[in-house]
Formats: C-alpha cells, structure tokens, sequence
C-alpha cells in the first residue's frame, strides 16, 4: 500500500516483522494472519474463513507475541514484533483446543460425510492427534433438522466457530442462523422454528461447502459424490495450499 | 393465551409500546427486554417477534439476547420468583434446610414453576449477600439471614398474596430510597477508614475539578496512585489519558457497578452509602476526558438498589450537578443513565460490560481496540469500578499526596474489604493496603481460619503458612472479596462448587472456556468421589494451562484458579484422594457409567453395581 504525503509524494506504508524469525512484510491494519497468509506461513484456524468477518473464537489460532496470547486472525500485525506461530508448545495447545471441540460434539469421523473434506479432522491430522484422547464426551443429543427440502443440519456435529452466521448475515444478508444461550449451553440456531421456514436457499454462501468446516451443514443428494480418498485432504494437510504459495 | 393462569394480567405485555418507550432502539434490549420479563414473567416467542419488529433486528438475534442472561426466561415463570442464592457460604450458612422449608411450603422443587402460575423457585449464583447469608431475591427486593422458619413464614405471606416488597421492607413506609434499601440489606460498615466510609464532605472534590484544566485533573489522578479497585488494577490516570488522547465526537464514561465476585459485596455498600460520592467521581471523569454522557451498569441482582441511585440522579440534577451547564459551568454538560444487567457475572469484564450496554449478548470485544480508543458505541470510554469513582472524588478533594501516603509502594490509599464465611465480624472493612492476612484476620474475629480465598473464587486460596501474605497489587490482588474457611470446611467441595460456578458463568464465545471449564469441573468430581489417581494431577494441571494461555478474557484466564491455587497451597488435599490404579491402567473410563444406559434399556442387571433396579 502506498499514500500521498504531505509532499505530495508516493511513500509505501508497508512494514516488516517476524514469524518465528521469518521476515514478513504487512499492511497496515492487516491481522498477523492475513500477513502470515500473503507471505505463505499457515497459522491453524477454524472459525476463520476467507471473506468473513474475524471473530476470533476457535482460539486454534493462538501465537505468542513478546510471550503473550494472541489470537493470530484479529490481533493487528504491527512493525518489528516477533511473532511464536509455531512451536511444539503452541502445537500442544492447539491440539488440546481440537481435542476439546471433537469431544464437545458427535464427531464419528468414519460414518460422517464430511469426511475427508472436514477441517476439524484435517487440523487433527495435522496436529499429529493421534494417540487415545484425554477428555471426556459431552455427547450432545441435539434434534437433526432435515425440514428443508435441499439442506439438513445435524449440530451435533456443529464447533460453534460461526461461520454459517457471519456468512448469512454478511455475504448473503439473510441472518439465517444466530447464536443462542450461553457457555456450555451455547450452540448456532436457525431464525425460525426450524430450517424450512427460514429464508434458507441451497444458493447461500452460507450452506455452501466451504463454509462449514465440519459435518454440521449437508447439502442433499450430494453426499458421498466424491469417494473416501478422493477429498480435498487426503490430497495434502490442512494449510498446503497457503504453504505452497511459499514454496512455489 | 387462554393458558395463561387467572393471577397473571391477561392481555400480554405490548412489546411494540415498550420498544417505542425506548424509542425502538435496539441498544436498549437490556431495559425492553426486562419489561417485558417483569410484565408476562417470560420472553414468549411472540414477544421475541414483535420486539425484533420494532427494533429492526431478526428474531434470532433478540433470542440470541433473551437466552444469554439468567434473568430472562424463555419459558413462563411465576407471578413471584425466588432465587435463593447457593454460593459456597449460602452453603455453609444452613441453605440445604432453608431450600427445604421454601419446597415444602410451595409444593414445587428448585427449576420448577407451580401449575397455577403462582411460584418458580430457582437458585441463582452470588446475590451480593454473603455478610448475611442465607439470601435470596424475590422477585426484585432482598431477604437475608434466612432461616428454615423464616423461609417458611415468607413462602407462606407469598401465598397470602402479601407483596414481595412489603415482606421485605415490612413496617412502616420507609421515607425514602436509601432508607427502604437498609432496611432490606444491612450495610454492615465494620471498620471506616479516612477516605470512602468515614464523613466525606458533598461535592468538595467535584468543587475542586470545576476550577482545574482536564489535563490537571488527570495528572492529579495520576499522582494519587490510584488503581483500578474492581480487580483488574489497571492504573486510573493511565486508563484517563489514553480516553482523552485523539479526536472523538463523543466520548462515554460508564460506572462498573456489576460486582459478581462470589464474596464481593462492597460496592454494594457504596451504592447504597455513598452514591453521591460515586456520581460526583463519574462527573469529574465526564470533565477529565470530555465525556457528556454516563452509564451506571447496576447488577441485576442490586435492582433494589436502583431507586437509590435514580434518587440521587435527579436530586443532582435539580441542583444543577448533572446534566447541562453542571455548576453554571458551560463547558461541563453530563449526565447519567442507569443500565440494569440481568444475571451474567461475564459483564464485569470490560468488554462484555460495554457488549451489555449495547443491547448485545455480555460477551466480551476482541481487543484491540481498546475500550479506551472504542468502546461504547465505538467511542472512547472510560470504564470505572463504583469504588474507584468514589476515591476519585476524595482525591480531588483532599490531593493526590493525602492520597499517596496511605498504603505501601505500588498500592496507594484504602481498600474496602468485603469480608465473610467463618469469622465473628462479617461486613465491609476500609483499610490501608499492606495488611497482612493474618491482621486482617484478626480484625475481623477469623483467627480459627484455615484457609482464606482472596479475591474470590478467579484469586486465590492460602492456607495457614500463607497468612504474613499482604493485601497489595504486588502480593495478593483482590477486587475485595476476603473468604474465610474454618478446619472444618471441605476445600474440594469449595473447589468443585466455584467450578460450577465459572462454567454457569463461562458466555460460551471461546473454547477453551466454553469446554475446558467443563472438564476441569469433571475432573474435580471425580477427585471428589475417590476416583482420581496420581497421573490427574498433571491432567489438571495441564488442562488449567491450555485454558488460561488460549482463552479470550480475564473469566478464562483466572477460571483454574480455584484448582490451581488449591493444587499449589493445599496439595496433600490432593495427594489424599489420588490412589493408583490396581491394574495400572487409568480409570478416565467409567465402565459402568458408560454401559449404565444400555444396562436400563436392556433391563439387564448387575449384582454388583445395581442395588435397585426398579427405577
């Protein structure tokens, strides 16, 4: 980015800082994430979504900066800082965080048709959660909503990360789906008694593929069209494409 | 509605005309919703409806609001709701026996409402109250000191169609605001020191304010030492200048009156004692940064104390002390409204405070920005605890040196004490900062303590070897809260019961709060039941770490606490409930939880595990 000065002059506001000891350069009011993204450094995240709002509440995404906590997708990048983005410590908080949210759901990996195309389970695997996990199941009981002709929602599976509602909201400017109740108790529900008698159409962006990152929003009569094996990560881990902007 | 039970109005609340009473303004959720609450005793999904209508909100988004807060009900409450509060002192006070007497006389158990409409019962986290525990809110007023009997006979006087407010405040009428408050709730002033609880002279400080710069009252400020008194100790002067720095239309200074600190009830007493003082200290920040308007943000369960605070309002405002031209000084124009929460501890904090007053659901902004760059609104804001306000008014009063001297080094002046549990003397104590523990004990009859909690259940928990500890910001910060435990008190059961408490009180917005908290509580359980072995103490330990390293406010990062501190200061408590595994396998599997359902549904029984399989 460049601006006038008083001059008259072009001058590039652009700034340098690090990630874990990598020069990257930023703009100003760019997030350490949208800087880390443009330089090819993958940050973990969930509940940030390309094009949407940052809410910063998945927490995959904490860095440490000058030995603080920061959520990577809504603290702004700022000259000269020294970012931690990746240290076998932040893994292992990383790690704790998915591994909460797998048992805060219903998360049966091998008969979910997000399989595969899940974000949740590809940040496991990269995450190397591979051993018995720790914490005990919450093992939600939520109805599943399958009133809509091309949609259901089962949010049992849902990790509350809000995409679908900054989506509707903001992209499509519907307000399907709100948060209701609180701590524990929190999840995403639907502005109506149930999904068919909301504004609700298979063309939002909000129940499009991408925008779920696990198996809570199902598009009818597609599931299963693209074979175990053949889904986007058993291609390559979560993060490759923004890895390979570095590489290539 | 032909359901609805004869007692009850019948038409239900007009939510178009309560929007319009608030001008249809969506950031007045809050005060709309409490209406209607008050009116029809729920949030029916008509009135969620006609409420998004009127404000231009979706009906998901006004749920999002009535859902998030204990005082609203999205199903039919009572005509009268009792909320008995359980918190561990309530506990400890006699409140198994007291809930007994309230079942028994009304017919229903607690989270139940009776068939005709009539009673709901609920327990409700902290009142505020525990200098005079067993309490409970009926509907909006206060009883206190409660006894099986007591609760009996007022159950009874409810039945009888006597109101709430004349079972608290019975007798004669009482002559104004702040006397029909103290006869509700003792203020029980044990010790006043020199600057907020002994004689303070009206409007000294603000007399002093009127005649300095801005710029002046802030380095004033600032050379008093003051720090935040509601916990966090952020210093005063600082949070000022930053509010006054830069270019804003407007700027905004709000009063944190939201003291939900289990064990926190000082600024109660201010509230009720001083609110002049407090105003008066809003006023001199309104001048300091440039503020024209205030918020008081009153807990919801002090609603009895908001006829208290109206009342000083508009005497300040008939003497030309709030509002337009304040003292005939024309570039002084403030003035204040209150903002009445409804049952979320969250809204202490910063953020979810402001969130609040913004008609939001209380979960706390992404920070930065800062509230003091965009706060309410977007604006800058000055957000105070009710006590800070009040020092700020002495200071301008009596100088920043008077000030200064008092205490030690990095924690200047008084502090109120909010003192309770298993001491002679509970009640609010001003002292000097740099007591130790073991003197402040002594003041207040508590020397048979065996462990303290300062700072409530997010501080910390001692036991004897830790009592030449001081009360400053540098060794043992408290917001106030001094909890006091005899030998004979279970500190596990203490541990599990605030565990429940942070995960009632967690908003669900971050993971690891939403869900770490769970576990931890989970955890606790199972050293409570004798099913914890060595390798959970590590479990515990690392799972604290991961919520307060990755959680997004100040309720995730101090929600261990309980644990943690318990596990530094008390670990043979610890030690004594963990045994290995025979087998050497760790039992985090319950096989016979886990197989409990299937077991019913199969009727098949254990003679082992079964003593009864009827049920």
């Amino acid at each position: 980015m460049s601006v006038l000065d008083d001059g008259g002059t072009r001058r590039d506001t652009s700034f340098t800082f690090t990630i874990d000891g990598m020069e990257v350069r930023a703009q100003p009011g760019q997030t350490i994430m949208e800087a880390a993204d443009a330089a090819g450094i993958y940050i973990p995240r969930l509940c940030d979504h390309e094009g949407l709002r940052h809410q910063g509440s998945c927490r995959v995404c904490t860095v440490k900066v000058g030995g603080r906590s920061v959520s990577a997708c809504t603290q702004p990048a700022s000259p000269g800082q020294g970012v931690e983005a990746e240290t076998p410590h932040l893994t292992r908080l990383r790690r704790d965080l998915v591994e909460m949210l797998m048992h805060e759901g219903n998360h049966f990996c091998p008969m979910c048709e997000a399989s595969g195309n899940c974000e949740l389970q590809a940040m496991a695997y990269r995450l190397e959660m591979v051993e018995p996990t720790k914490f005990p199941y919450l093992e939600p009981n939520r109805d599943l909503d399958a009133s809509h002709p091309d949609i259901a929602l089962d949010t049992n599976r849902c990790i509350s990360c809000g995409r679908c509602i900054r989506a509707s909201q903001d992209v499509d400017g519907k307000g399907l789906f709100g948060y209701v109740g609180r701590g524990i108790r929190r999840r995403v529900a639907v502005n109506g008694p149930d999904l068919a008698r909301t504004e609700a159409a298979i063309t939002d962006h909000a129940v499009s593929s991408e925008v779920c990152p696990v198996g809570c929003i199902i598009r009818k009569r597609v599931g299963f069209r693209v074979p175990i094996g053949e889904r986007e990560f058993d291609k390559g881990l979560i993060g490759h494409d923004i890895e390979e902007k570095r590489n290539g | 509605m032909s359901s609805l039970p004869e007692r009850r109005p019948v038409l239900p609340a007009d939510a178009p005309a309560i929007c319009a009473s608030f001008d249809n303004d969506r950031r007045r959720m809050l005060d709309i919703l409490h209406d209607i609450q008050d009116q029809d005793r729920w949030i029916s999904p008509e009135s969620m409806e006609a409420v998004a209508a009127a404000t231009g909100l979706s009906r998901i988004q006004v749920e999002g609001v009535a859902s998030f807060y204990s005082f609203f009900s999205l199903k039919p409450k009572g005509r009268v709701t009792i909320r008995l509060c359980d918190d561990i002192i309530d506990v400890y006070a006699g409140l198994d026996k007291v809930a007994a007497a309230l079942e028994s006389t009304l017919g229903i158990g607690f989270g139940e409402t009776s068939p005709d409409g009539g009673f709901s019962l609920e327990y409700t986290p902290c009142i505020g109250m525990c200098d005079q525990a067993p309490a409970a809110m009926i509907n909006d007023v206060i009883v206190t000191r409660l006894t099986p009997d007591k609760a009996r006979q007022i159950a009874l006087a409810l039945q009888d169609g006597v109101l709430p407010e004349e079972i608290a405040v019975s007798g004669h009428a009482p002559a104004n605001a702040h006397e029909r408050a103290t006869r509700m709730v003792d203020s029980n002033i044990r010790h006043a020191g020199a600057v907020l609880l002994g004689p303070v002279p009206a409007d000294a400080g603000l007399g002093n304010a009127l005649a300095m710069t801005p710029a002046q009252i802030i380095t004033t400020v600032e050379e008093s030492g003051l720090r935040g008194c509601g916990g966090a100790g952020f210093v005063t002067g600082r949070k000022w200048r930053f509010a006054a720095s830069g270019q804003a239309e407007r700027r905004f200074v709000i009063c944190n009156a939201d003291e939900g600190e289990p064990g926190t009830f000082k600024d109660r007493v201010l509230l009720t004692e001083r609110p002049h003082l407090l105003i008066e200290g809003m006023t001199i920040a309104a001048r300091a940064v440039g503020a024209r308007e205030g918020i008081i943000y009153l807990r919801g369960e002090y609603a009895y104390l908001r006829p208290v605070l109206e009342e000083a309002l508009a005497e300040r405002r008939a003497k030309g002390l709030l509002g337009k031209d304040i003292a005939g000084n024309r570039s002084l124009t403030f003035d204040i409204r209150v903002q009445l929460g409804a049952g979320a501890y969250v809204c202490g904090e910063e953020g979810a405070l402001i969130s609040s007053c913004e008609g939001l659901p209380g979960e706390p902004k992404t920070r930065p920005p800062f509230p003091v760059t965009r706060g309410y609104l977007g604006y800058p804001t000055v957000v105070n605890n009710v006590e800070t306000f009040c020092h700020v008014a002495r200071i301008l009063d009596k100088g920043a040196k008077w000030f200064f001297d008092m205490g030690v080094e990095g924690s200047h002046g008084t502090k109120l004490f909010s003192v309770s549990g298993d001491c002679l003397n509970p009640g609010v104590y001003e002292l000097p900062y740099g007591h130790s523990v073991q003197e402040l004990l002594e003041i207040v009859g508590g020397e048979d303590a065996a462990a303290v909690q300062v700072g409530g259940p997010s501080g910390t928990m001692i036991g004897r070897d830790k009592f030449d500890r001081k009360l400053t910001f540098d060794d043992l910060a408290t917001g106030g809260a001094i909890i006091i435990f005899n030998g004979s008190r279970n500190i596990l059961e203490i541990v599990e019961h605030y565990m429940s408490f942070f995960v009632h009180e967690s908003c669900g917005y971050c993971t690891p709060c939403r869900v770490g908290n769970v576990f931890l509580q989970k955890a606790i359980g199972k050293f409570r039941k004798g099913l914890a072995n060595p390798a959970d103490i590590d479990y515990v330990r690392n799972l604290s770490a991961t919520i307060i390293e990755t959680s997004r406010c100040g309720l995730g990062t101090t929600a261990p606490n309980p644990v943690l501190t318990t596990l530094k200061n008390f670990p043979l408590i610890y030690a004594a409930m963990t045994k290995p595994a025979k087998d050497g396998i760790r039992d985090t599997f319950d096989i016979q939880a886990a197989i409990d359902g299937a077991r019913k549904i199969a009727k098949r029984r254990s003679y082992i595990f079964d003593k009864d399989f009827s049920k």
